[in-house]
């Protein structure tokens, strides 16, 4: 294992991280860049992923490294969230591997990522704070105690401490996706995956939601793989955007020059699109 | 025609209050049987493997396919020959249970595919051990949804228990038939036993309609 160093510059070369072009490199190889860079804490090796004849994900490469934040864009049917799927064990690979930390992806390693969906996918019959404990009670067994005084500190910091006893169908969509910010957040996850958290929101509502999540990149240090169609959000938070289309990696850079002199034709009309 | 007999029925009606006591009883302890059942059946159809899935498949089919009373007659009449004795009530609950297990298991199917996707998937990302999924999610939710339903099949099941009769418990037709025996006049009695079954039966139903109104589909 190559040992860690000081973190690699913030402006990192586009050809960091994911691999463009499917070269036959070979996954252990050192990055091109030369710094040299720990174990990623999540890999994509070769990652195939079919359904029926549809090839979604054809030889992924993927790495992200710890604390970062990338956002995956393309085109609707593109795969960026059956990529987010495959990372928390929702779906498997055809081929090929995820790795955490190094590790292949197992149940332990999942409980070091946590997600939040584009429908929010609170539990309906439970009040908000439950929403925000049970897992902690029940998975990190944490006391019921400890973790409502954690929960309510979460639900505070998503501006919804006085929401606790409500039920979900009570609340706004954009109140629910930032209580599903929240119960996420309850699992101290390394890992936050967010797949288009903000697509099924009244226009209105987006912004708190962006908000609380930008408190997030800037005040934690949890690693985010992210789907969205907010591009402002995007070049805000992210450290690099990966651009799918056919089921691989168009290319990927940091957001300034990914936005404003993307290489690619595909992109090119990909951002024009969305904008 | 002979006309009504007032007297005669005020005679009868401690015979058929009695045997209803005797229906609602077996009506009760049959529907918890059967829901607890019916979940066992539900729970087992999605069992990983299906050494368990098929047997329990089978049996499913096969109760709920023969008729009732030829499942009482069984019960009943064979297995005390195999040295298994019990009360006639117990033995009636246990075939009123058993039967109906076989329609709640699909209730419950029914009300557990209900459930989205969605509330599977954010239990898996909470990393949530798959009794709790089960105990905490899913169930809550599926048997909310399945409430009126259930409850359908115990009216059903309260206006099948008049089968008991057959084998010799004292429920409510059983009593008005050995008054009527008694005094070879039937009309009260029956006509009686009947009115009490559309007293109990019809509120019952249009409270489950409203029920199911309110839990909306
Ligand atoms: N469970 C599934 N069964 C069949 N096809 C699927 C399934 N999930 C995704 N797909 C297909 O995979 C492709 C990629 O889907 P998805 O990852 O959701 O893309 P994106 O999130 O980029 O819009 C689409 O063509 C979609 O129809
Ligand atoms: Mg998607």
């Amino acid at each position: 294992m190559v040992p860690e160093t000081p973190d690699p510059a913030a402006e990192r070369p586009d050809d960091a991280s994911p691999k463009a072009d499917p070269a036959p490199e070979r996954p252990d190889s050192p990055e091109p860049s030369g710094d040299s860079v720990g174990t990623p804490l999540v890999r994509f090796e070769k990652v195939c992923k079919r359904f029926g004849d549809t090839v979604v994900l054809d030889r992924l490469d993927l790495d992200v490294e710890a604390g970062r934040h990338v956002t995956l864009i393309g085109p609707s049917g593109s795969g960026k969230t059956t990529i987010l799927r495959l990372l928390m064990t929702l779906t498997q690979p055809d081929e090929g591997r995820i790795l955490i930390d190094g590790a292949p992806l197992d149940a332990r390693a999942r409980k070091t990522i946590g997600m939040v969906f584009q429908q929010f996918n609170l539990f309906p019959h439970m009040r908000v704070l439950r929403n925000v404990t049970e897992a902690p009670v029940h998975v990190l067994g944490m006391d019921k105690d400890e973790a409502a005084e954690r929960a309510k500190g979460l639900l505070e910091m998503v501006g919804l401490g006085d929401k606790l006893d409500a039920r979900p169908s009570q609340l706004s969509g954009g109140q629910q996706q930032r209580v599903a910010i929240a119960r996420a957040l309850a699992m101290r996850p390394r890992v936050l995956l967010l797949d288009e958290v903000t697509s099924a929101l009244d226009p209105e509502l987006v912004a708190g939601v962006l908000d609380v999540l930008r408190d997030i990149a800037r005040g934690t240090d949890i690693t985010m793989v992210c789907v969205t169609h907010e591009m402002n959000f995007a070049r805000d938070i992210s450290d690099l955007v990966v651009m799918f289309d056919g089921g691989r990696v168009v290319e990927s850079g940091p957001p300034e020059a990914l936005f404003h002199s993307p290489r690619h034709e595909r992109t090119r009309e990909f951002l024009s699109a969305v904008r | 025609m002979r006309t009504w007999d007032w007297s005669y029925t005020g005679h009868v009606m401690p015979d058929l209050l009695r045997g209803l006591l005797v229906t609602v009883e077996a009506t009760a302890l049959g529907s918890l049987l059967a829901f607890a059942l019916g979940l066992v059946w539900a729970l087992a159809f999605r069992a990983p493997t299906r050494w368990v899935r098929w047997p329990v498949r089978a049996v499913v089919e096969f109760v709920r396919n023969t008729p009732l009373l030829v499942q009482l007659f069984f019960l009943f009449y064979v297995l005390p020959s195999a040295g298994l004795t019990f009360s006639p009530l117990a033995t009636g609950v246990f075939g009123l249970g058993l039967h109906y297990s076989t329609y709640t298991a699909e209730v419950y199917r029914a009300g557990i595919d209900g459930v989205p996707p969605g509330q599977w998937e954010a239990a898996t990302a909470l990393s949530l051990p798959r009794r709790r999924v089960w105990i905490a999610v899913i169930l809550p939710q599926a048997i909310r949804r399945v409430v009126p339903a259930l409850g359908n099949y115990v009216i059903a099941m309260f206006k099948d228990t008049p089968m008991l009769a057959a084998i010799t418990v004292l429920d409510m037709l059983k009593q008005a038939e050995e008054a009527g025996a008694e005094s070879f006049r039937y009309t009260e009695p029956i006509t009686v036993v009947g009115l009490l079954f559309v007293l109990i039966a019809y509120p019952t139903s249009l409270l489950m309609r409203a029920l199911e109104r309110r839990l909306g589909t």
